[in-house]
């Protein structure tokens, strides 16, 4: 191992310039990582900051700029190059292979092996182990991950990158998943691993983490570096913004709800998963006109299945759901919707709209089969037309025309245009799963002031989100879901992050003695 | 069940294990001899013939399969495999009658199915287009191509390969027909079918496989071309599709007839899902459909439906539909499969 | 469908052509001379015309029946079970009802036997539909079984006295007539290719099949009942062919036949790529390989050459269209309109 003296920064990015088509990722990005040292990278979605680490791992090519590891200049074409040069990442997204155990996982491409080819599963596993024990991440090597929650499964990333003898590692969003309790154990894992010698580059948009943990600060914006500074020197406030370039809203004003009658009630509700295990386990709620029910909890605690249960796209084992008094327990979807139910899907490409359909087309998915969009079975293309252009104006949805393909908008454009379809169909209800998932600041806070306008008219709203700053934002009721089960439902002035995160995590609202 | 096979097994624990998660097939196995028996009256003779005939049914089967099998589970869909063994057949007889040599004829079938597994690679991995429209571009080119250049009369001169009987152990009965007075090929077969279920999972090949064909972008990560792989196994699958069709030509029938593989390439695509996607699955689900083919001896012997063939003939297509609607939708295909792969 | 997309097919057609001409020289025959044989035998006269046409109609249903169910996603390769099974019960009604006249009987041996094709393309529509059986291999299967069945029917049920196997000849009523050499059975095809394309752009459920077949979660998602499409799509498209098997029966065959227009769901797969799926593109690809059929004889007598090469043409057009990326390197155009039916394997 080459002697890295204090000065030489164990990673650097030098110029790098990258371009996408019309889009430039990267414009002349510099970034300095020391060793044993923390450093944020932050910015808003699009910003640039997954674009410049995929290069430093070698997932991407920079068409400019030079990475140079530990002070020599290297050339990444494929992450092998980026691991043998001891850069690991864990990804956003986990690059695991869900049904292979932990040890296979962690050894993959590196296995060891008897001459080669006949895989030694001993050493594989005691490797693990051993690993495990030295850096705080045990994890059982025989357990198949795609049975592992998901704070476990990123372990199974750290080690992979571990096992390696990584001297730089780079986490791309990796709190994105995790209860505030997990967050704080990997935070202790990560400056554990600091004080080992590693560098650390930790990508977040989340501002409160940056202050927490990070030694220094990168942020990005538009494709460019804006500034360099460390937590002492400013706050949540300054580092927003310098990420989004003029003073943000961190929290939208709202007036006090005056909620009405009940118009959602879910009683007793047991649902299951695609592999037959309860994933909503005898679940009540209500929700009111007039009111935002914001239901926390990580992902994975039975959300999607709750949600599908009430929109009709999943059966249900047991229990009701009732719209205004009508049981819609187990209508089909199109029912509900004509019934006066809106829905916002967590997944906006896959669910939300058709990609290769127009913009006007995605704006009646839910109407087209009906008058005045439709007569007896054939289409009145005018009046789609008439109509979308009348939303795209009303929700400055970005478009060239309404006649391009929805796949050609940006995500909070898609986002709108869900957003646009759902509250025009006069529904009396809307289910908003992860609303503002991954699109940009000033489209978050577009979507925010919608879900506020709908309430004070009237609408009774069912916000299911992982993003607490979000449901503390918007909700006038807070619920905590955890394991299938409402933990507990109360005012939002009732609960604080702390509060919210120790439920989330385990599931009781006891406050432990002190 | 799911993909990966009982390696958490402990020794003494394998055999109970085997009985457990193999009680259908052994229901199902002990159904069949029964019926095998009493359609042959008791016969010595007769039941040894059906035996016989099952295997011989099911080796291209199993071969079929397990081309499709390495892959899919790289993530590749080969719906091509009919037409591969179709040109291997066509390949390896053309070669034989021109050389006068079978094992030349066999290494040309063999060559001519891996050739056709890297067209396949070609279009649907390197080009990224729809894996099944490329392997149909593979049937109807094999269709065409077969006719086209195909001359009427040709044959083998020293005729079709023979059996090789093993030594003392092929003069037992029953057994020592059926299983140790062999062709060569169904030999191979037999014992590709533990080759194949060592290397997917006791070897880094295997793993590497899996791996790429459950989420290629994580194999990616670490280093592993799934370009690569997936070129790497839709060769060696095609070989063994070559082998599969150089079968069929030369140690089954002895000739080439336009169209000889009859389907067989896509019965052998459901006796892999039916065998989920697992070489001894596959093969047990091989002699099940073998079986079904070979039921038609069976049915001469009754005197059975001889005057309505065709119903007899749709025998193998029904069982297959029939497995497809029960058994595919419970069983889970490794995750990739259908989608091109690229890197950016 | 713009200009530039329909330039795709134009190449793909040229560059088959070449390859073909390469083929048909190193066997050792001249490819100008096959060529020219070729287009003589199918289009310098009416006659020859009326040939092409013939050959053309069968392939405009089987193409319409590939097309159409790709719109929904999926992969109908049973072109030829549903044809056949139209083919036969239609040349039943043809020649088993006496004393009908012909304003009704024709029509009605089309119809039914059009309900044959519907009911067999139903088939593994309902498979998928419940259980998940993805069509390629069922509708595969479902050949094999019709081609059986329907040789049974033929050699034993509906068997015309004599030594060849084959149905009795058809009532002068039932008969779909010619207009001079042209098969008014043609029309009818034109009039299909029609419909199609009017259901898929002007109808909900036009809309609603699409849907599914760009993106069936989302169709899912929006109320689309996408098993009910399933199953309505691989009827619609069952009907296709099996009408097409009827129009051959009684408009230009006469009976039914075993051997009957064997392959016709892989050429069949052929048309619809080449256009593009698009409904009104059958008919000039339909026209084009027809052409290459009924010239296939005059090539063989003048020029030497085997027709089968008209088969590895059509092959090698299918590997032109079908693979993106060639095309989009011919053409250096945007990623646009990919065709994919591999994603509901196994699901």
């Amino acid at each position: 191992m080459i002697q890295v003296s204090a000065a030489t920064p164990a990673l650097e990015a030098i110029g790098i310039h990258k371009r996408f088509g019309r889009v430039v990722a990267n414009d002349d990005v510099n970034l300095r990582v020391e060793k044993g040292r923390i450093h944020a990278l932050l910015g808003e979605n699009g910003a640039g900051k997954s674009t410049l680490v995929n290069i430093l791992f070698g997932l991407y090519r920079a068409d400019r700029g030079e990475v140079r590891v530990a002070g020599e200049v290297v050339e990444l074409n494929r992450p092998r190059d980026a691991i043998d040069r001891g850069i690991g990442m864990v990804h956003q997204h986990f690059q695991l292979v869900p049904v292979l155990t932990v040890a296979e996982n962690v050894v993959l491409g590196d296995e060891p092996s008897h001459s080669h080819t006949v895989l030694n599963v001993g050493a594989a596993k005691r490797a693990v182990q051993e690993l495990g024990e030295r850096y705080g991440l045990e994890v059982d090597p025989e357990a198949v991950v795609e049975d592992l929650p998901v704070g476990t499964q990123q372990r199974v990333e750290i080690l992979r990158s571990l096992y390696r003898r990584a001297d730089v590692l780079i986490l791309d969003e990796p709190t994105a998943v995790l209860t505030p309790q997990e967050t704080d154990q990997l935070l202790e894992v990560l400056r554990g691993l600091a004080d080992q010698g590693v560098a650390i580059v930790f990508i977040t948009h989340k501002l409160r983490e940056v202050l927490a943990i990070a030694d220094e600060v990168t942020v990005m914006r538009d494709g460019q570096v804006v500034g360099s500074t460390t937590p002492g020197e400013t706050d949540e406030a300054g580092l927003a913004e310098m990420m989004v370039g003029r003073s943000v809203v961190l929290r939208v004003s709202k007036a006090p709800a005056s909620p009405a009658a009940t118009v959602l009630r879910v009683n007793d509700l047991c649902v299951d998963d695609d592999r037959g295990l309860r994933a909503v386990d005898e679940l009540s709620l209500e929700v009111r006109a007039g009111e935002i029910l914001g239901v926390a909890g990580v992902e994975g605690n039975g959300q999607r299945e709750l949600v599908e249960a009430v929109t009709g796209l999943r059966s249900v084992v047991s229990g009701i759901v009732e719209m205004d008094g009508h049981n819609i327990t187990g209508l089909s979807p199109r029912q509900i919707s004509e019934l006066g139910m809106a829905h916002i899907p967590e997944n906006r490409e896959k669910h939300g709209l058709v990609g290769a359909h127009s913009v006007a087309d995605n704006l009646v998915l839910n109407q087209y089969y009906r008058a005045p969009f439709a007569r007896r079975g054939f289409r009145q293309m005018d009046t789609v037309t008439e109509y979308s252009r009348s939303l795209v104006a009303a929700y400055d949805i970005r478009t060239p025309d309404v006649s391009t393909p929805a796949r050609a908008l940006s995500g909070g454009n898609k986002q709108k245009t869900i957003a646009a379809r759902e509250f025009s169909h006069g529904a009396r209800l809307l289910v908003a799963a992860q609303p503002t998932r991954g699109i940009d600041v000033g489209s978050i806070e577009f979507v925010h002031q919608q879900l506020i306008d709908q309430r004070d008219r009237g609408l009774a709203v069912l916000l299911i989100s992982a993003e607490l700053d979000e449901i503390l934002s918007l909700s006038d009721r807070i619920g905590v879901i955890y394991r299938g089960r409402l933990v507990v439902v109360t005012d939002a002035s009732d609960l604080d992050r702390i509060r919210i995160g120790r439920i989330m995590t385990t599931g009781s609202h006891d406050t432990p003695a002190t | 069940m799911g993909l990966v096979m009982a390696d958490d097994a402990k020794g003494r624990n394998v055999l109970a294990a085997i009985l457990y998660r193999g009680r259908w097939w052994l229901v199902t196995g002990a159904l069949l001899v029964a019926f095998t028996l009493w359609t042959a009256e008791f016969h010595q003779a007769q039941t040894t013939a059906i035996l016989a005939s099952t295997l011989r049914h099911s080796t291209p089967l199993v071969l079929g399969a397990l081309c499709g099998m390495l892959g899919e589970r790289s993530g590749v869909i080969n719906i091509g495999i009919e037409g591969q063994m179709l040109m291997s057949a066509w390949a390896g007889f053309m070669v034989a009658s021109a050389t006068g040599d079978l094992l030349t004829g066999v290494v040309a079938g063999v060559a001519v199915g891996m050739l056709m597994g890297a067209v396949l690679a070609g279009i649907s991995v390197g080009l990224r287009g729809d894996q099944i429209i490329a392997g149909t571009v593979l049937n109807i080119a094999a269709i065409g191509i077969t006719s086209f250049f195909f001359t009427q009369g040709r044959t083998l001169p020293s005729g079709k390969i023979q059996p090789i009987r093993l030594g003392p152990l092929a003069d037992l009965p029953v057994a020592g027909r059926v299983l140790f007075s062999n062709k060569p090929i169904t030999y191979l077969t037999l014992l590709l079918v533990p080759v194949v279920w060592f290397g997917l999972f006791r070897t880094t090949w295997g793993l590497r496989t899996r791996a790429v064909g459950e989420h290629p972008s994580a194999a990616e990560t670490v280093g592993i071309s799934v370009v690569g792989m997936r070129y790497l196994n839709l060769i060696l699958g095609g070989g063994i599709a070559g082998l599969a069709g150089a079968y069929l030509s030369l140690e089954a029938v002895g000739s080439f007839e336009r169209g000889m593989t009859n389907g067989k390439g896509f019965v052998a695509l459901a006796v892999m899902i039916f065998g989920r996607w697992n070489p001894v699955g596959a093969w047990g689900a091989a002699l099940l459909f073998g079986y079904a083919s070979a039921v038609q001896t069976q049915f001469q012997f009754r005197d059975w439906l001889t005057s309505d063939p065709q119903f007899v003939g749709m025998i193998p297509f029904v069982v297959t539909i029939v497995v497809l609607a029960g058994f595919v939708g419970r069983a889970r295909p490794p995750a990739s499969i259908g989608q091109p792969y690229s890197r950016e | 469908m713009n200009i530039r997309s329909a330039l795709v097919p134009v190449l793909a057609v040229a560059l088959a052509i070449a390859v073909g001409a390469l083929i048909i020289a190193l066997s050792g025959s001249s490819p100008v001379d096959a060529y020219r044989a070729l287009i003589e035998g199918s289009l310098s006269d009416p006659k020859s015309i009326g040939r092409t046409l013939e050959k053309a109609t069968p392939l405009v249903m089987g193409g319409l029946a590939v097309a159409f169910a790709f719109k929904a996603g999926l992969f109908n390769i049973g072109g030829q079970g549903q044809l056949v099974v139209g083919a036969i019960i239609a040349g039943a009604v043809g020649y088993g009802i006496s004393d009908l006249p012909w304003i009704i009987h024709a029509p009605l041996a089309l119809l039914v036997g059009a309900l044959a094709g519907a009911a067999w393309g139903a088939i593994p529509g309902v498979l998928k539909a419940t259980r998940g059986a993805h069509e390629v291999i069922t509708t595969i299967m479902l050949n094999f079984v019709a081609l059986n069945l329907t040789d049974w029917l033929a050699s034993k049920v509906w068997r015309e006295p004599g030594v060849i196997v084959r149905t009795p000849r058809i009532e002068p009523s039932a008969e779909i007539p010619r207009w001079g050499e042209i098969p008014t059975g043609f029309f009818l095809a034109v009039v299909a290719a029609l419909a199609c394309w009017y259901l898929l752009r002007g109808t909900t459920f036009g809309f609603e099949i699409q849907s599914v077949g760009l993106n069936a979660d989302a169709a899912r998602y929006a109320g689309i009942s996408v098993r009910r499409i399933f199953v309505t799509t691989m009827a619609i498209s069952g009907m296709l062919a099996g009408l097409g098997g009827a129009i051959e029966t009684n408009g230009i065959v006469g009976r039914y036949e075993p051997g009957f227009n064997a392959g016709l769901g892989f050429e069949g797969i052929t048309i619809a790529l080449l256009a593009r799926t698009h409904p009104l593109g059958v008919i000039p690809a339909a026209i084009l390989i027809g052409a290459m059929q009924a010239g296939g004889s005059m090539m063989q007598f003048k020029a030497d050459v085997q027709p089968e090469i008209t088969k590895i043409i059509q092959a090698l057009i299918l590997v032109f269209v079908a693979t993106p990326i060639i095309v989009r390197w011919l053409l250096s155009k945007r990623e646009a309109d990919e065709l994919s039916v591999s994603s509901t394997w196994g699901s």
